[in-house]
């Protein structure tokens, strides 16, 4: 048997195995993973036009053919640029599932290539900002406590201290920042969607705005106290108060006093 | 029964420590006086305890902070381990209580600690509170007690607000501007008030180490000592009891202080230590690291009071914003002025006066040791329910935020009913609750008349049938039969037999329709007679 398998293998065939192993994941990582940010700058002709389709056929009921907008249905597209749709269609939040106070995120609608084209022509409108490179959004090369400083003075009085979220007029709300992706947490910051002011280049630099993603990054680790309650304040730590403190406590009152008599 | 002798060795020192004392204090008597004095027995007696307990805890773990806090608002530059703080710019006062929750070893857990037990600390005092006021505890002779745990409660908001203010973060310090405004908002003197109170414009640097003051040394004194006067004077009064069998106005019915009370109050200290140090390892309370060090200009969404405050915070919100008059200059901002002062000084006011009101109401002077059911004071309670509920209803709208992002509401729609709310829902509350009372009652009287259904249906010989019910023990009765029959109070005419107008004959007027309010509508207690005839026309 020995024999046999060592005339049937080569000494090196293991070795060779797992380098081609190797190479066919990397290769079809390759393949699958996605292309950097960079490569949206330079939208090829293609991807306009197939974004152009897609518009056509999912947006344009409301923001019409020529994404020129309808008075109070659905805004102007000509100059919003790239960014903008990234973060809409990324998000989930367009399209919109209902009309209401603001368009509610969700599961996005379209893959990662839809939304490039859909990009891609939106860009192709008009001059506006384009989506941000994974250097400007990667929260580890920002000055956390520098971030902080901002976010206090920019964006805490909506999302709360920590990006818990908080309520604006009429029903519409600051959604809360913990699960949002370090780019779209830098578009909306650039294009300000909805009900969110435009905070752009000259007001937060690009630095500034990694610096507040990398605050709202060190807030993910959970708070040092224990639970957070939400992080939003002392409302719900005095329903916690009420709830566990003294419903424990009248509960155990009350075993008490049924023990004794 | 043999008695070892380390344990015959104990009981002579023990023997021989006792004697020691009371040979130099005699203070023999008053121990056996204490541990023999009674308490009646029942849950709800322990809620004042929670308050207490909690007060220990805040003592307890107070001095360990005070260890680590600095009250100044010096500026500093952070140097401490919490990364997204590193090198700004902060009082004193902030990095003293970052450096406690960070680096001191068990620091936080005690902030927390002393945070969590000073929520509970106001919340069992008004649990406490209701209890009292839903049984009748307050009457005739212990009006003087009311207005201690009153000013006991009034006390603790304070504690509460004083030290919250002090860590000097975003959070406390958006509190405190609010209270410069509500102080601002008193014509004429406001201003000044304000001045002196932060020692010039907000917020200076003396405010600080005056809440601290206060905070630490004359809030908690005051307390301490009221806290000594409050359980002298249930010591001095004896304790009340509800109403049962061979219990009266008279005596007191219960268990001795010593051994049974001292062993289950001990115990129950651990309890309530035991949930607070619970929910302190568990739950983060005041985040102020995430709020960041005092600056005028930010507020963050969520910034509110403590709970305690956020009916007052409420009803700031819920008061419109227009009416705000500038005469001869002077701002006159009645937006501010009127919910939170004039509100608040009228429902803290009434809570204080109470015993009095209902004491013109049922003109009753005698003193009252046994407990009313709820049911049995059907407009108190109805009052009590309202109260709370208009309460509540503040509260909610001081989180109106909080509640709009929760449930998708509008805030704004939030706010708008809530401004009808607060006036319909506790008049409708009271109705409700007075109703239910009533039909309590009767129900009452249907047991005590006819007995308990048993379910089993008898036929007679005639052919009718009838269902067996079981007449009620003693005790069943005297639960139910056993409580103050008020009646309106009758007016005198105006004038006497003479002709002459009788002296404060408005008043009594006033006590008269006080009266008829709380006892117009009322269900009589079983009498005797009518018992004995119910019981000889049963099959």
């Amino acid at each position: 048997m020995q024999t046999l398998a060592r005339q049937r293998y080569h000494r090196l065939t293991p070795l060779l195995l797992v380098l081609g192993l190797l190479a066919l994941i990397t290769g079809v990582a390759t393949i699958i993973a996605p292309p950097p940010a960079t490569a949206n700058t330079e939208a090829s002709a293609q991807d306009v036009e197939a974004g152009q389709k897609l518009f056509a056929a999912n947006c344009a009921s409301c923001h019409g053919l020529d994404a020129r907008g309808q008075a109070g249905v659905a805004p102007s597209l000509h100059g919003v640029g790239a960014a903008s749709v990234d973060f809409q269609v990324g998000t989930g939040r367009m399209p919109m599932q209902a009309s209401g106070p603001q368009a509610m995120a969700k599961a996005p609608q379209f893959g990662e290539k839809e939304i490039a084209q859909l990009a891609a022509y939106v860009a192709s409108l008009g001059a506006g900002p384009s989506i941000p490179t994974a250097e400007q959004v990667d929260g580890s090369l920002g000055d956390a406590t520098n971030g902080m400083l901002l976010y206090r003075n920019n964006c805490a009085m909506c999302h709360g201290s920590v990006g818990g979220g908080g309520a604006l007029t009429e029903g519409k709300f600051a959604p809360g920042l913990w699960e949002t992706t370090p780019t779209h947490i830098y578009e909306a910051m650039l294009t300000g969607p909805q009900s969110m002011p435009v905070f752009n280049e000259a007001n937060i630099t690009p630095e500034g705005k990694r610096d507040i993603i990398a605050y709202l990054e060190a807030q993910r680790g959970g708070s040092p106290g224990g639970l957070g309650l939400g992080a939003i304040g002392p409302v719900s730590e005095g329903l916690w108060a009420w709830l566990i403190g003294i419903g424990l406590i009248v509960g155990i009152t009350v075993w008490v006093g049924a023990r004794s008599s | 029964m043999t008695t070892s002798p380390s344990a015959s060795k104990v009981n002579r020192a023990a023997g021989a420590t006792a004697n020691f004392v009371d040979e130099r204090t005699s203070i023999a008597g008053f121990v056996k006086y204490f541990s023999r004095k009674l308490f009646p027995d029942h849950w709800s007696f322990m809620l004042g305890e929670v308050a207490l307990y909690s007060f220990i805890i805040l003592l307890i773990s107070g001095v360990f902070l005070t260890a680590f806090f600095i009250p100044a608002v010096t500026p500093v530059h952070y140097e401490g381990t919490f990364e997204t703080m590193a090198g700004v710019e902060m009082s004193e006062a902030y990095a003293s209580t970052l450096h406690m929750s960070f680096e001191v070893p068990g620091g936080l857990l005690m902030r927390q600690i002393h945070h969590w037990a000073a929520l509970i600390f106001t919340a069992s005092i008004m649990v406490h509170m209701a209890r009292v006021f839903f049984t009748g505890a307050f009457r005739k002779p212990r009006e003087i007690n009311w207005l201690v745990g009153f000013t006991l409660m009034i006390l603790s908001l304070a504690a509460g607000f004083t030290g919250y203010s002090l860590p000097d973060d975003v959070l406390s310090g958006n509190g405190l501007r609010i209270i410069e405004g509500i102080v601002r908002s008193i014509p004429i003197v406001g201003s000044y008030i304000s001045y002196g109170l932060f020692g010039g414009e907000f917020p200076g640097e003396a405010l600080i180490p005056r809440l601290f003051t206060a905070h630490i040394l004359l809030v908690p004194a005051l307390i301490l000592g009221l806290i000594a006067l409050h359980l002298f004077l249930v010591f001095l009064h004896k304790h009340t009891q509800y109403p049962g069998g061979g219990r009266t106005h008279k005596n007191v019915v219960g268990l001795p202080l010593f051994p049974v009370y001292t062993a289950k109050a001990g115990g129950f200290f651990f309890v309530v230590f035991g949930v607070i140090a619970l929910m302190a390892s568990v739950l983060t309370i005041n985040p102020v690291w995430n709020y960041g060090p005092y600056d005028p200009s930010p507020v963050s969404a969520g910034t509110q009071p403590d709970w305690y405050i956020l009916w007052i915070d409420g009803l700031l919100r819920v008061m419109p914003g227009f009416p705000e008059y500038v005469i001869g200059g002077y701002t006159l901002s009645l937006n501010v002025l009127i919910p939170a002062v004039v509100v608040p000084g009228l429902f803290f006011g009434f809570l204080a006066l109470y015993p009095w009101i209902e004491q013109w109401a049922t003109g009753d002077r005698t003193e009252k040791h046994v407990l009313d059911r709820p049911r049995n004071v059907p407009v108190r309670t109805g009052i009590g329910v309202a109260l709370i509920v208009f309460y509540v209803i503040l509260v909610i709208e001081g989180s109106n935020d909080i509640v709009a992002t929760l449930f998708h509401l509008s805030i704004n729609d939030i706010t708008w009913f809530i401004r009808f709310a607060v006036f319909i829902l506790p008049v409708v509350a009271f109705w409700i609750t007075k109703r239910i009372c009533l039909g309590l009652q009767r129900k009452d009287r249907e047991l005590v008349l006819h007995g308990h259904e048993t379910g089993r249906i008898v036929r007679h010989e005639s052919g009718e049938y009838v269902e067996v019910h079981e007449p009620l023990t003693d005790q069943e009765i005297w639960i139910r039969v056993s409580y103050d029959n008020h009646k309106p109070l009758v007016l005198e005419p105006e004038t006497n037999e003479f002709g002459v107008r009788r002296r404060w004959y408005r008043w009594s007027r006033f006590k008269q329709a006080v009266s008829r309010f709380y006892y117009e509508d009322r269900v009589e207690p079983v009498t005797p007679a009518e018992l004995e005839a119910a019981r000889s026309s049963h099959h």
